[in-house]
């Protein structure tokens, strides 16, 4: 028995010695409770370099966010690195749990509530040079808790592309562009053949929440402070889609066999999508042959409306160096910078000094930045990923789902996260 | 009891090899430590805490909720316990059809290809082992073209004049099908009324979606070779004297495989039994690469909705609590399924046969 419990002991010693050890790792540091110090001043040992994390649409992304911060490393003298991440997400997670985050990254609307409530994040909005030429909506995208939190670093809505040829074909001509849901069920009729389908477009949220819009609805209120899921509004526009589904006029990408909606308008599965401008990237590499405008999404009955989708450079509340950070956003967002990145991978500006110029270089694009008058953004409260994933799930089967029950469910949910 | 041990101990020429194993094994047990018991006792306590993946989770500003990440998942009534009924509810499928399925696959093929008569063996052990020795990853990528609504597997069943379901972004539950096709479209109140984790009883009876029976029939392909290896080796193990004597005693081949091998395969079983369940509960790699656990949820799994929850939620506490319920699920599973395959006297029933009293036996 003796030697039983000899043994014990030394396990349970050797046991707590490693963890100890561990423990004292973890949190080296020391002063890790303070770092988040929004009124105070910025940190700035100069001695560290920038790291700077992005989540990568492709080659001439990474080639162009690291061409601008190159130029500025050069004009500022701080050393600054630009890396690829593979799981953003994670790869974040894993920098704040260690408390050596990158020191700027992109930041997504859903992800901000999480990390600016644990403390992870530098708000520094209102230290911005041009906080005031970013387009409110944004700015209230990546508000949290009332502090304006990161600069938004461009920005997509959703509108109605349109494959000329097909449309041509079907005999319709530019007057014939819907302006109302009457008008989009018409010509989606129109365009409806045996090979093709008029309108298709992802079933999910991100897609169908613009003819939420449209009848004048949205998930929360403007504050996120209040969810407004099964309001009228809300019910009326998803009813018109399950009505544009059920018609046939209108399908899921992935029920005629494509990935998102823009490779069934690539592959000519369909003759109209609802896609951001993130489709003539798509168009070009994947489908140069196919020929499409770009057209406001009709207005439904409370006018128009859609949807806008953007992400933000986050800034790391544990970053040694916040000030040159601050100075490397300032830089990243300014008016040239945004201009040359949308020429090098065509996101739109999120700066309004920016939209004239932005026009005059894609005419063909214009109806994507007026949506910013109108568009909506998404939730953006803390666990608001998961209920847009579970209403996702939902709306798969729209079809034969009952909108109200749907949207009931969603507000529930959502009145759990704001309560 | 305790005074020899101790003095055997110190008097013993052996005493300093104590000290020497000790001093051996020590390089090991500090990785394991390291690696494995602290890693685990650390998520253990995040579960039981409100870290929030900022700094240390043993950090002053971390404290100790209780079973609160606990009691959000099996009681909270809100949308985490009902992922996580989901995800449980679709996982408990794809174990309770992979585990069999795959054992009885690669038990026969280790019957077939273990036979003396069959010709080029080598070559059909190598072609049922290779799909294990893929990666999952790339079998996924694989699996998502096979099935897709064009893919081959559809093409395949066009061709017979079947017109296949668009795999992986089919959401409706196998089991709802069939009785769909019965017109039963709708559940009894008494299913439909009631829930279990958030979700109700009739939810709970859908069975697999088609996306998961994609993913069932993946599982089976790629893991019955694996299985099918430990059962050759536990088959050439076999003496061939035991089947002789069942031979000569009249046994047919069905009885001998079921009275004779079967019962001494007994250990393999249970191996592949084992490895078979935990394998099935901790299905992820193909969720993260194949469909995230769409469409629907119905692929969702308990492993996959941890790394959600912690990674890009930030509820880790929840994400530590999901993968220690799993623990759980898992040993409970294990514990069960050894207490079926324990050996046991045999019945009464069985033995009533060789237990003849000696006269009416006698002369014959």
């Amino acid at each position: 028995m003796q030697r039983r419990n000899s043994r014990w002991l030394i396990g349970a010693g050797l046991f707590t010695v490693g963890a100890l050890t561990l423990t004292a790792c973890g949190s080296g540091s020391g002063f890790s409770d303070n770092a988040a110090n929004t009124d105070g001043e910025l940190t700035s040992d100069s001695s560290q370099g920038l790291n700077i994390l992005i989540g990568s649409s492709g080659d001439a992304e990474t080639a162009s966010v690291n061409a601008a911060v190159a130029a500025w490393s050069k004009t500022s003298g701080t050393d600054a690195k630009v890396s690829v991440a593979s799981d953003l997400n994670q790869q974040l997670a894993q920098g704040f749990a260690a408390q050596k985050p990158a020191d700027v990254f992109y930041l997504s609307t859903d992800a901000l509530a999480g990390y600016a409530s644990n403390g992870s994040l530098l708000a520094y909005g209102n230290d911005l040079a041009n906080k005031d030429d970013f387009y409110p909506s944004l700015v209230s995208s990546f508000t949290y808790d009332g502090d304006f939190y990161c600069a938004p670093k461009d920005f997509s809505t959703l509108q109605l592309i349109i494959n000329t040829d097909l449309w041509a074909q079907a005999g319709l001509t530019d007057a014939d562009i819907p302006t109302t849901w009457d008008g989009l069920a018409t010509v989606s009729k129109t365009l409806t053949t045996g090979t093709q389908v008029g309108l298709a477009v992802g079933g999910e949220y991100a897609r169908l929440g613009a003819f939420m819009a449209e009848a004048g609805g949205s998930l929360m209120n403007a504050d996120g402070t209040e969810a407004t899921a099964n309001s009228a509004e809300n019910v009326a526009g998803l009813e018109y889609a399950q009505t544009l589904l059920n018609d046939g006029v209108m399908s899921y990408a992935s029920d005629i066999g494509a990935g998102w909606g823009g490779e069934a308008f690539g592959k000519q599965l369909s003759a109209m999508t609802i896609e951001g401008n993130w489709i003539t990237g798509a168009m070009q590499n994947d489908f140069p042959d196919v020929k499409y405008t770009v057209a406001e999404l009709p207005a439904g009955p409370e006018g128009k409306g859609t949807l806008q989708f953007t992400n933000c450079w986050g800034i790391a509340a544990d970053s040694p160096n916040q000030a040159a950070a601050l100075d490397l956003v300032e830089h990243l967002t300014s008016k040239d910078a945004q201009i040359t990145f949308s020429k090098e991978f065509g996101p739109m500006p999120s700066i309004m000094s920016a939209a004239e110029d932005w026009k005059s270089a894609n005419p063909t694009l214009v109806p994507f930045l007026n949506g910013a008058d109108y568009a909506k953004g998404v939730p953006n409260v803390q666990g608001s990923a998961d209920v847009v994933s579970d209403l996702n799930a939902q709306l798969e089967s729209l079809k034969t789902g009952d909108p109200q029950a749907i949207l009931d469910s969603v507000q529930k949910n959502l009145e759990a996260l704001v309560k | 009891m305790s005074t020899p041990v101790r003095t055997s101990r110190r008097s013993s020429i052996r005493g300093g090899e104590t000290a020497s194993g000790w001093l051996f094994t020590a390089p090991m047990i500090v990785l394991l430590g390291m690696f494995l018991v602290v890693p685990v006792l650390m998520a253990l306590w995040v579960s039981f805490s409100d870290w929030n993946g900022r700094g240390s989770p043993f950090s002053s500003t971390v404290s100790f909720v209780g079973v609160d990440n606990y009691s959000a998942l099996l009681g909270g009534g809100g949308l985490a316990e009902q992922d996580f009924g989901t995800a449980l509810r679709n996982n408990a499928w794809y174990v309770l059809l992979v585990v069999p399925i795959q054992t009885m696959l690669s038990l026969f093929l280790a019957v077939l290809v273990n036979r003396q008569i069959l010709r080029g063996r080598g070559f059909f052990r190598t072609a049922f082992y290779f799909p294990s020795v893929t990666s999952s990853v790339a079998i996924t990528v694989l699996w998502l073209f096979l099935f897709s609504s064009t893919g081959a597997v559809n093409k395949l069943l066009a061709f017979i004049g079947i017109n296949g379901p668009n795999w992986f972004n089919d959401p409706s539950g196998v089991l709802h099908n069939i009785l769909g096709v019965f017109g039963v479209e709708n559940g009894p109140a008494a299913l439909t009324g009631n829930s279990f984790l958030g979700i109700s009883f009739w939810e709970w009876l859908a069975g697999p979606s088609v996306a998961m029976s994609a993913f069932i029939l993946m599982a089976v392909f790629t893991t019955s070779g694996t299985f099918m290896l430990l059962f050759i080796a536990a088959l050439q193990n076999l003496s061939g004297d035991v089947v002789e004597a069942a031979v000569m005693d009249g046994a047919n081949g069905w009885q001998r495989f079921w009275r004779v091998t079967l019962p001494q395969l007994r250990p393999t079983l249970f191996t592949v039994l084992t490895l078979g369940l935990i394998g099935a509960w901790q299905v992820f790699d193909q969720i993260y690469t194949g469909t995230q656990g769409g469409p629907g949820k119905t692929t969702l799994t308990p492993a996959y909705l941890s790394y959600q929850s912690a990674f890009t939620n930030q509820a880790w506490g929840q994400g530590a609590a999901i993968a220690f319920i799993l623990f759980v699920i898992i040993v409970v599973f294990t514990l069960f399924q050894r207490w079926v395959l324990a050996e046991r006297k045999v019945s009464a029933r069985r033995m009533r046969p060789y237990l003849q009293s000696p006269t009416s036996g006698g002369f014959k």
